[in-house]
């Protein structure tokens, strides 16, 4: 348990020192980096908390697949690739405050609502063939519309994105 | 480990990527941003299930990262779709519907 509060403390300050260099950093392609560790943090997180088949769905999709949509984007819509200027809006300042304001009033609903409630350290692991099981059988519909949705997107963004 | 602790990660990642979206003018930059997001919701969901010993959260994980994927899918078409219109995606030029 210690060496498992260990691990999340270290993992937990990269994610987050990750991230507030994804929303502030001055070059496209950094953050996009950035981004990387943040991914690959969240998937150490889903081990940690015994989900290794979405971890490794994590890294596949987001780390392989949403970074290197990303990065095509950047390469395809910038003549240049580093530092800029204009990355921030006029009034970029005011996002600090609701951040603030929704972050506190979050942690004083879950410390409030939660306090220290244990995670259980000796349920049933989830097995693959469960979640398959959910899927197929009263997720059916769900996952059915799912693929209808990846379907339009994939004629959705040919038709957006070819050229007449 | 407690409960709070990822919920608390899964805060402080989400208005992170609040912030991201209110602050950055690049369009690219927002939907990283959005990412950040739908991340810290996937880190609730997960620390929910085993809270509740159930398989359901990694259901809606496994969801919501395929919907994510999507989402990028077309954001960036539609990024690229006004980047060949405009020579430039900053959001806060995209006032043609401005009454």
């Amino acid at each position: 348990m210690v060496a498992q509060n260990i691990f999340f403390g270290i993992i937990a300050a990269l994610m987050v020192v990750a991230a507030v260099r994804v929303v502030t950093v001055r070059n496209v392609v950094h953050a996009a980096l950035w981004l990387v560790l943040v991914m690959s943090g969240a998937a150490a997180q889903y081990i940690l908390l015994a989900a290794e088949f979405v971890g490794v769905t994590q890294i596949l999709v987001y780390v392989g697949a949403v970074m290197v949509l990303l990065l095509f984007g950047t390469m395809l819509t910038r003549a240049q690739i580093g530092r800029e200027s204009d990355l921030n809006n006029k009034n970029w300042a005011l996002g600090i405050p609701v951040a603030l304001v929704l972050f506190v009033a979050m942690a004083v609903a879950l410390i409030d609502g939660i306090g220290d409630d244990e995670l259980p350290r000796d349920t049933a692991r989830v097995e693959v063939a469960q979640i398959s099981d959910d899927i197929f059988s009263p997720y059916l519909v769900p996952f059915l519309a799912l693929s209808f949705v990846l379907v339009a997107v994939v004629i959705g963004a040919i038709v957006l994105a070819r050229r007449d | 480990m407690l409960l709070n602790q990822f919920l608390l990660l899964g805060a402080v990642l989400f208005c992170l990527g609040v912030y991201g979206v209110i602050a950055r003018r690049n369009a690219v930059m927002v939907l990283m941003s959005i990412e950040l997001i739908l991340n810290a919701v996937n880190i609730n969901l997960l620390a929910f299930a085993l809270q509740n010993g159930t398989s359901d959260g990694h259901t809606f994980a496994l969801m919501i990262i395929a919907i994510a994927a999507a989402e990028v899918g077309v954001g960036l078409a539609m990024v690229l779709l006004v980047y060949r219109n405009r020579r430039n995606i900053a959001l806060d030029e995209l006032s043609e519907m401005k009454g």
